[in-house]
């Protein structure tokens, strides 16, 4: 079996986010770029199904679409142990731009599976990795929280609105991963971080596909209103207050 | 013309989060002067589909098939698509919870069509079609256009008020689709389902505890404040990494992204993580010792204190209201 790790390049989860060109884009000056979280944990199961031989996972290849600023984050995937990378050269302009790509390289490496974290922690879509799975015509698992694999079939625990199911697809198949799919983010080791300059990341000239969205201008939240302290000794004000004035209780 | 709104039921039953989809609908609708048509996949009794027409709703489709007991994101899609396509729908509304974010994707495929996901407004325009989004787990807001001719978006569930349409009639259409084993790749082996809890994501009122709450062994007056006050109960990332609470109750940045009108952060210091998770709340309140914790600058109610203390009080408190 052959995985292919879906990797977003994302500002990290601290960053006060800036805006440049008359708010029209993000000011990228002293951001700190990490690989999406959920896609950390999603490379880190991966890796752990690797590992452990009766799974019959052969190799573990990690894609992104993205300018070549984007390296020290795939070299870093390759760090944590992911065989080799494939970098599609184009910035990501939106989901259906991405997704078409990825589903380009997918068609033409045949991978069994293919993993993509929940949302990305910058634009919050949560839409590649259903759209890889339409554009390949395969099925696809969202919110999963777990996944084994069984005589080379991926065996995934989904979340659904109060509960969980334990479900099976046939491969190929995409597997869209949340919260507990690893326990925490596999570190690189040294030795990881001295392999990863060797490991091949093949180039790719992107597909031709027009995106259908556009982010026009960003906005700051509206600040909220000063905090109201309560005495701590007279707590019982609060429920007064949360009756009274804010009448939400 | 008409908005499609895709309405899941749950074992026969719509909920709060089915009607502010349909009043959602109805205010989208009104701006480009359309009308709603409802889809329901599943058995619905015709009483509870009748009450979509209650938030503007004029037509529901509903699809009956045993062979959609299991949700299967590619049928899902497909039979939605094929609603959307034979009512002409420009814009298709979703939810933006666990089975929605499995079908729009696909669906947005389908269509070609452009998702503005997880909107909590009606569009800000309609030429261009803008819409405007979260990103950035909520520290920065985005003006999204869409350029493709079929549109979806999905809404942020408690986002947006729900809005009866008084005097509105609806008809009720069956639509039959084809679906057989061939169609349908997922298959289910085991369901765990809890019941008689309200769910975090429903929620309209959240207790949660972090690692202020210093011991799994400390939790019995946070959970009786939440059952007290009808809530659901979350924990931030520690405490769930650490065990002391199930992985499905932590709320933040990787956890659940929750808007409930009213969040009560006990013992939770605040870090960009967890507040990327709960800032949509309409209300938060923060307890906790460290005055200088960055929760209290996003609460509009605080007490700086010990939980171990102010919980039993309040506890009392929300007694003695009831009495």
């Amino acid at each position: 079996m052959k995985i292919l790790v879906c990797i977003s390049n994302v500002p990290d989860t601290t960053t006060k986010i800036r805006f440049a060109e008359g708010n029209a884009s993000v000011d990228v000056t002293g951001i700190q770029w990490v690989i999406n979280p959920w896609d950390e944990l999603s490379l880190t199961r991966a890796l752990e199904l690797k590992d452990d031989a009766a799974s019959g996972v052969k190799s573990v290849t990690v894609v992104h679409v993205g300018p070549a600023a984007a390296e020290p984050t795939i070299r870093k995937a390759l760090a944590i142990g992911a065989d080799d990378a494939i970098r599609v050269n184009a910035d990501s302009s939106d989901a259906y731009f991405v997704a078409a790509q990825i589903a380009e390289v997918v068609r033409k490496e045949q991978f069994d599976l293919i993993m993509c974290g929940i949302e990305s922690s910058d634009y919050n879509g949560s839409l590649v990795g259903g759209m890889i799975s339409e554009f390949l015509g395969i099925p696809s698992v969202s919110a999963v929280s777990g996944i084994k694999i069984e005589n080379g079939q991926p065996v995934m625990s989904r979340e659904i609105d109060g509960g969980k199911e334990v479900v099976t697809v046939p491969v190929p198949a995409v597997a869209i991963v949340q919260k507990g799919i690893a326990k925490e983010p596999r570190i690189a080791a040294m030795r990881g971080i001295m392999m990863a300059r060797t490991k091949p990341v093949k180039l790719v000239e992107p597909i031709a596909v027009e995106p259908l969205t556009q982010v026009t201008v960003f906005e700051k939240p509206a600040p909220r209103a000063a905090c109201k302290y309560i005495d701590a000794e007279n707590p019982s004000q609060l429920i007064d207050l949360l009756q009274n004035e804010a009448k939400v209780i | 013309m008409s908005v499609l709104v895709y309405t899941e039921n749950w074992d026969g039953k719509f909920k709060k989060l089915s009607f502010e989809l349909v009043s959602y609908a109805t205010g989208v609708a009104k701006m480009i002067g359309a009308s709603v048509t409802a889809v329901s996949i599943g058995r619905v009794e015709e009483t509870e589909l009748k009450k979509l027409g209650n938030y503007g709703a004029a037509k529901i489709i509903t699809v009956n098939n045993d062979g959609l007991n299991v949700l299967d994101n590619q049928a899902y899609a497909s039979v939605i698509s094929e609603a959307a396509l034979k009512e002409h729908a420009t814009i298709i509304i979703i939810s933006n919870n666990n089975s929605g974010k499995a079908i729009a994707p696909r669906l947005s495929v389908r269509l070609k069509a452009g998702v503005g996901s997880g909107v909590s407004r009606l569009p800000i325009s309609l030429n261009p079609f803008t819409v405007y989004k979260r990103t950035y787990s909520g520290n920065a807001f985005a003006h999204l256009v869409i350029k493709s001719d079929v549109k979806i978006l999905t809404l942020a569930q408690n986002s947006f008020d729900l809005a009866e349409t008084p005097g509105n009639t609806c008809t009720i259409e069956n639509l039959s689709v084809a679906v057989d084993g061939s169609v349908i790749k997922t298959s289910v082996r085991d369901v765990q389902k809890q019941t008689g809890k309200i769910l975090l994501t429903d929620a309209d009122v959240v207790v949660s505890g972090g690692r202020g709450m210093k011991s799994p062994d400390n939790w019995g007056p946070l959970t009786e404040l939440a059952s007290l006050l009808g809530a659901a109960t979350a924990c931030s990332r520690p405490v769930s990494d650490e065990g002391w609470r199930p992985h499905e109750e932590h709320t933040g940045q990787t956890g659940k992204i929750i808007a409930p009108n009213l969040y009560i952060a006990v013992g939770i210091s605040g870090a960009t993580q967890h507040l990327a998770g709960i800032s949509s709340s309409k209300y938060i309140v923060a307890i906790n010792t460290d005055k200088d914790a960055p929760i209290f600058e996003a609460a509009q109610y605080g007490i700086v204190g010990d939980a171990m203390k102010i919980l039993p009080k309040l506890v009392e408190a929300v007694k003695d209201l009831k009495k």
